[in-house]
Parts: C-alpha cells; structure tokens; sequence
C-alpha cells in the first residue's frame, strides 16, 4: 500500500521494520523529522527512544546498545556527523554493527540546511581516526530506502562494522509515495560477541586498546580482510541507458536523480549519453567504471560539492578514459536542464576531440 | 585455620599495573568483593574508562568494555537499555566524568539512567602523567600547574557529588575515601548500597571514591593518605550528598 512519506519518517519507518529497537538522536536540520517519527514510532512499539544531550552521546549509547546486542541506529547531519566520528572508530575497532544516516547539509562549517553532497570524503574514507572503512549506502528516492534500510542493518550484522546511508536535504525532507510491502526484516545473526554477563559462559571483553602494536596490526590486518570481503561482495550500482553510452554521467542519490532528468533531455537531442549510478558509495563500484570504459570513452562526474566522488572515478579509471566534471557546492542544487546544457558542451567538446584526433592520425 | 582475607573468585590471577601506593587496586577489589558478595558476578557489565582504570577487563571476571573517554555514563545507558535485568556500571576517573565526560555523566544522572557510576578522583590525570584535572586542588601543583592551580587561569575544582545532587533523576550519592582500613570498609558498603539502589531500580546512584596518587602528588604512599585526611576532604567533604530513600 502506497504511503505518502517524507524520507526522513520513511528511513525511521523502514529502521523499525528491519528490527531497530534501539534509536538515539540529537536534533539537527535537516534530519528532524526523523527524530521525532522515531520518539513517536518507537514510543507506540514500546521500544526504547532517547533524545541523548549530543550527537557524542547518541553514537556512544548506540556503542553500548550494539555490544548489548541491539539493532541500534543514530542520525544526524554533516556537524553532528562529525562529532559522532570517535564513536564511528570505536564501532568499527570493536567490530561492533550499527547503523548510522547522515542526511547531508551544505558545509563546511554550520553552512547551511539545503541538501549537499558535501560529505562524500568523510564518509567513504572511513571519517574517523585510525585505519578503517565503512559500507555507504546511498539512496535516491524515499522508495529507495525500503531497500537500503534493511540492507544497511543486514550488512552491519553481517559484517559487524558501522554503516553509513548517506542521503542529502532533498531525500530527507521531500513527501514520494512508499509502498513497505516489500520490506523484509533481516535474519537475526548469532552474536556470541555481545555482553550479557558471564553467568552460564566465561567473562567477555569488548575493547580497541591493543597495547602490543604487533597485535593491533593483526587486529588491523583483521579489519582489512573484512573490508577487502565488502569490496568484492557488496558492490551495489544501477546504471541506466549505459549500453550504447558515449559519455557515461556519474552521479548518486539525489544528484543521479538530477542527472537522470538530464540524459533523458540530452537523449530526445540524440546524445549517446547514459548514467552510472554508484549504491555503494564504498565499495565503490570501480570494476562497473572500468568495463563501461571499453565502450565510453567519457566520464562526466556530477555531485552537488566542489568535486570529491570525481577522485575515485579517476583512481578507477586510471587514465583509461576522459573524466569530466561538473559539481554545484554550498547547497545548490542544479535544475536538470542546467546539467543538460553543460553535459551537452562536454559531449560536443569531445566528439571534436576525438575528430582531431582521427585527423591527425590520417 | 581460618581464613580471614583470599583473593575473590571475581579477580583475575594477574598483578594490578597500577603504581605503588595507587587507590585503584582497593578500589577494583572492593568491586568484585561486593559483586561476589550480592552475587552478581553474572549480572554485572562494566564500562571501563579510559585512563588508569582502562585495563579492568585484565583483572575482573564479569563482562567488560572499554568506553571512550569520557562517554562511560552513554555507552552504560546503552546496555542498561537493552539489558536492564543486568547490573551496568562505569568505572570513570576525574578527568573522565568531570572533565570531558560532563555531559554524558550530568545527563545520564539527569534522565535518572538505572545505572551507577564508580567515580575515582584523584585530584590528577593519572596515566598521563599528572596533569591538572578538573578537581585538582587550587594551589596544588600538577605538570600543567606548575606554580599550583590558580583559579582566575584554571578555574576551581569541582564537586561532582554536590553537582549531581542538584539534578532530580539522582537516588544515592555518596563521596568516600579509601585511604584507610575504616574508610574502605565505608567505601564497600557504599559500592554495595549503589548496586542495591540499581537492583532495586531507583534511578542514578554514583559513589566518588577520594584515591590516593602518590606517584603524581610526588609524595610517598603514607603521605598520600594522610593527605587526602588533612588537605582533600577540605574541598571534598565525605559522606552522603543525596540518598532517595523511596522509589
């Protein structure tokens, strides 16, 4: 049945129909609505809601609620975000799952509350102190999250790591009809790990302090062999009109949905342009890149930031193809026409490339 | 024979790190005492601090975890919320709970978490090597105070008791010393009536425990002890600050 939902009261819709029992948060625009759904929603299902007194707070509680055993969650916004990064690398030290949404606001700094995708870096390089990764999920339609939510809670007990959905202002905070019809509850995973008291089994510790550096590099190795398990597993990606694709865009959430407006324009003009769509922000989608490049050989880059998704397309594509970029920072956020038109301009500029190139060889 | 003093069954086989004349060692005694004692060995998780009292899981046989610093009182509110049936209780030192940590102690005592916070100061940042806490005497000297804490630079030391008193989600609060044979046994009972207070579900309970640094006061295990009597208990009177006796 069709509901007409923010995605904000969507992802807290989804987080208690994949098992969240536990939500802490912190207020901060353009996250709200999420808060408040859970304080209602999770008050009427009797499970447990606290608006904690920071966003430092809310992660170490989710700490605490994931080494007791809890499907928990946080959310927040780019500052808060960053604030709740020491806990993020304790989750990921302890091996501890949680899920944790960053719906992205225009930084740096207090910017401002329009959607962004200023937040790529943070998110996809680990963001907190110390050698780690996160999975980042990255929805573009309220109905999305009907997916992504239970995957995230999945993924974060499968692979007992903290994950990132990483939606902007626009998701959080636009109504889309949701259909929850769909929506599975992950399987609960066995956690011998977690702490219930030593009563009918020896004392359990759940601790990152490993003074032997021998042993904190094992324990690092450890963590790595899980991450290199999530690039060659979890890679997520949609792609659209790619097959006879000249110029590939490369776009996620709700920048994919911009320039998905775009190529339908640049198409009725006859312009071989499609659209790559990275889900899994980390892993990145590389390999997809790299085969797309044996037909394209262009790569416009689209992201609603001064260019920070554009490192890994190049790093994927290793020179192997044309990159080019095309960003709006500061809470912008571009029509679909205007992303046509310079779309267009590159396409031209390298069809003119490509035939001085052709001349010179002749 | 009779025995009259062994090693608890709730303490590991493995020697204390702490330097010689060092609090904490009676202080994670008298724990595991009082939680073999209830019989609560089973029940109990403990969140441990960082700083000196970091390495409690080397030495309790309950189930622990490392917090960060400081957010010992939010990571116990979040296993208490999922598991209230078990006995949750962080172990913070000075610079933990009273410094870095306020806000996460102040408000867990304020939403009067089913929790009980073991609160050691000693008047320094111990395992860093004895810089100024937020409960450093004025005048006393530290390597971040090196002509003594001035209040118009440092500010003034704080009485977390006396604080956390003035918040109404707290039920027992009780500020000891364990710098001699009959203020221990105080302290234990204290630890004890915590736990009780948490078993019997009556909100926050905190037990400040006055533990002696002689390493980092520069001064000799005795005088350590004998100057918590004559010189801390001035700012850090002992005693019960707030005891709600009804649920």
């Amino acid at each position: 049945m069709n509901r007409l939902m923010s995605g904000n009261a969507a992802l807290g819709e989804a987080a208690v129909l994949s098992g969240c029992t536990h939500y802490f948060g912190y207020p901060i625009t353009p996250q709200n609505e999420l808060t408040e759904y859970m304080a209602k929603r999770m008050g009427e299902s009797g499970l447990c809601f606290i608006q904690s007194e920071s966003e430092i707070a809310a992660i170490n509680m989710v700490l605490g609620a994931a080494a007791a055993g809890a499907r928990a969650m946080t959310s927040s916004s780019g500052p808060g975000i960053s604030l709740k990064q020491e806990g993020i690398s304790y989750l990921a030290a302890d091996e501890l799952p949680a899920v944790i949404v960053n719906v992205v606001r225009g930084g740096p700094g207090m910017g401002n509350i329009s959607a962004s995708q200023s937040d790529y870096f943070q998110a996809t390089r680990g963001g907190g102190h110390g050698d780690y990764k996160t999975i980042v999920l990255a929805p573009a339609s309220v109905q999305e999250l009907t997916e992504v939510v239970p995957l995230a809670f999945d993924l974060a007990d499968k692979y007992r790591n903290p994950l990132l959905i990483l939606g902007d202002g626009m998701l959080g905070q636009m109504m889309e009809p949701v259909d929850f019809d769909g929506l599975t509850r992950p399987a609960d995973y066995d956690k011998p790990y977690i702490l219930t008291g030593a009563k009918d089994r020896p004392a359990q510790t759940i601790h990152s302090l490993i003074f032997d550096t021998k042993l904190q590099e094992e324990h690092n190795w450890k963590l790595f062999r899980k991450f290199q398990l999530m690039e060659q597993n979890e890679v997520r990606y949609e792609t659209y009109l790619t097959e006879d694709a000249e110029m590939v865009v490369v776009a996620y959430g709700m920048g994919a949905r911009i320039a998905k407006g775009a190529i339908r324009r640049l198409r009725e003009e006859g312009l071989k342009v499609g659209l790559l769509r990275p889900v899994t922000l980390w892993p990145f989608p590389a390999k997809a890149l790299q085969e797309m490049a044996k037909t394209a050989r262009d790569f416009f880059v689209f992201e609603m930031s001064a260019g920070q998704m554009v490192d890994d397309v190049k790093l994927a594509l290793g020179g192997g193809a044309h990159v080019h970029f095309y960003g709006r920072p500061g809470g912008v956020i571009p029509m679909p026409v205007e992303l046509s038109r310079i779309v267009a301009r590159h396409y031209y500029q390298a069809q003119s490339r490509d035939s001085a190139v052709k001349r010179k060889k002749r | 024979m009779k025995t009259v003093y062994e090693r608890p069954t709730l303490l590991k086989e493995a020697y204390f790190h702490y330097c010689p004349g060092c609090g904490h060692g009676i202080i994670n005694r008298l724990i595991v005492e009082v939680l073999e004692e209830m019989g609560l060995g089973g029940d109990a998780i403990c969140v441990a601090p960082a700083g000196c009292g970091m390495l409690l899981y080397n030495y309790f046989e309950i189930d622990v975890i490392e917090s960060a610093h400081g957010r010992g009182a939010a990571v116990a509110t979040g296993i208490k919320r999922v598991r209230p049936e078990n006995l949750v209780f962080s172990y913070q030192g000075d610079g933990d709970l009273a410094a870095i940590g306020t806000a996460e102690g102040f408000h867990a005592a304020n939403r009067g978490e089913n929790i009980t916070v073991i609160f050691v100061n000693n008047g320094v940042y111990g395992m860093t090597g004895g810089q100024m806490a937020p409960t450093t005497l004025l005048d006393q000297v530290t390597t971040t105070t090196l002509r003594g804490r001035d209040s118009c630079a440092a500010g003034h030391p704080v009485r977390i008791c006396e604080v956390f008193a003035a918040l109404d989600g707290t039920a027992y609060l009780e500020r000891v010393a364990v710098n001699k044979p009959a203020a221990v046994k105080k302290a234990k009972k204290a630890i004890a009536k915590a736990f009780q207070y948490q078993l019997d579900g009556r909100g926050f309970s905190l037990v400040e425990i006055l533990s002696p640094c002689p390493v980092n006061w520069k001064m000799g295990p005795l005088d350590a002890c004998r100057w918590i009597d004559e010189v801390m208990v001035k700012q850090f009177p002992l005693g019960v600050t707030k005891d709600v006796t009804c649920s």
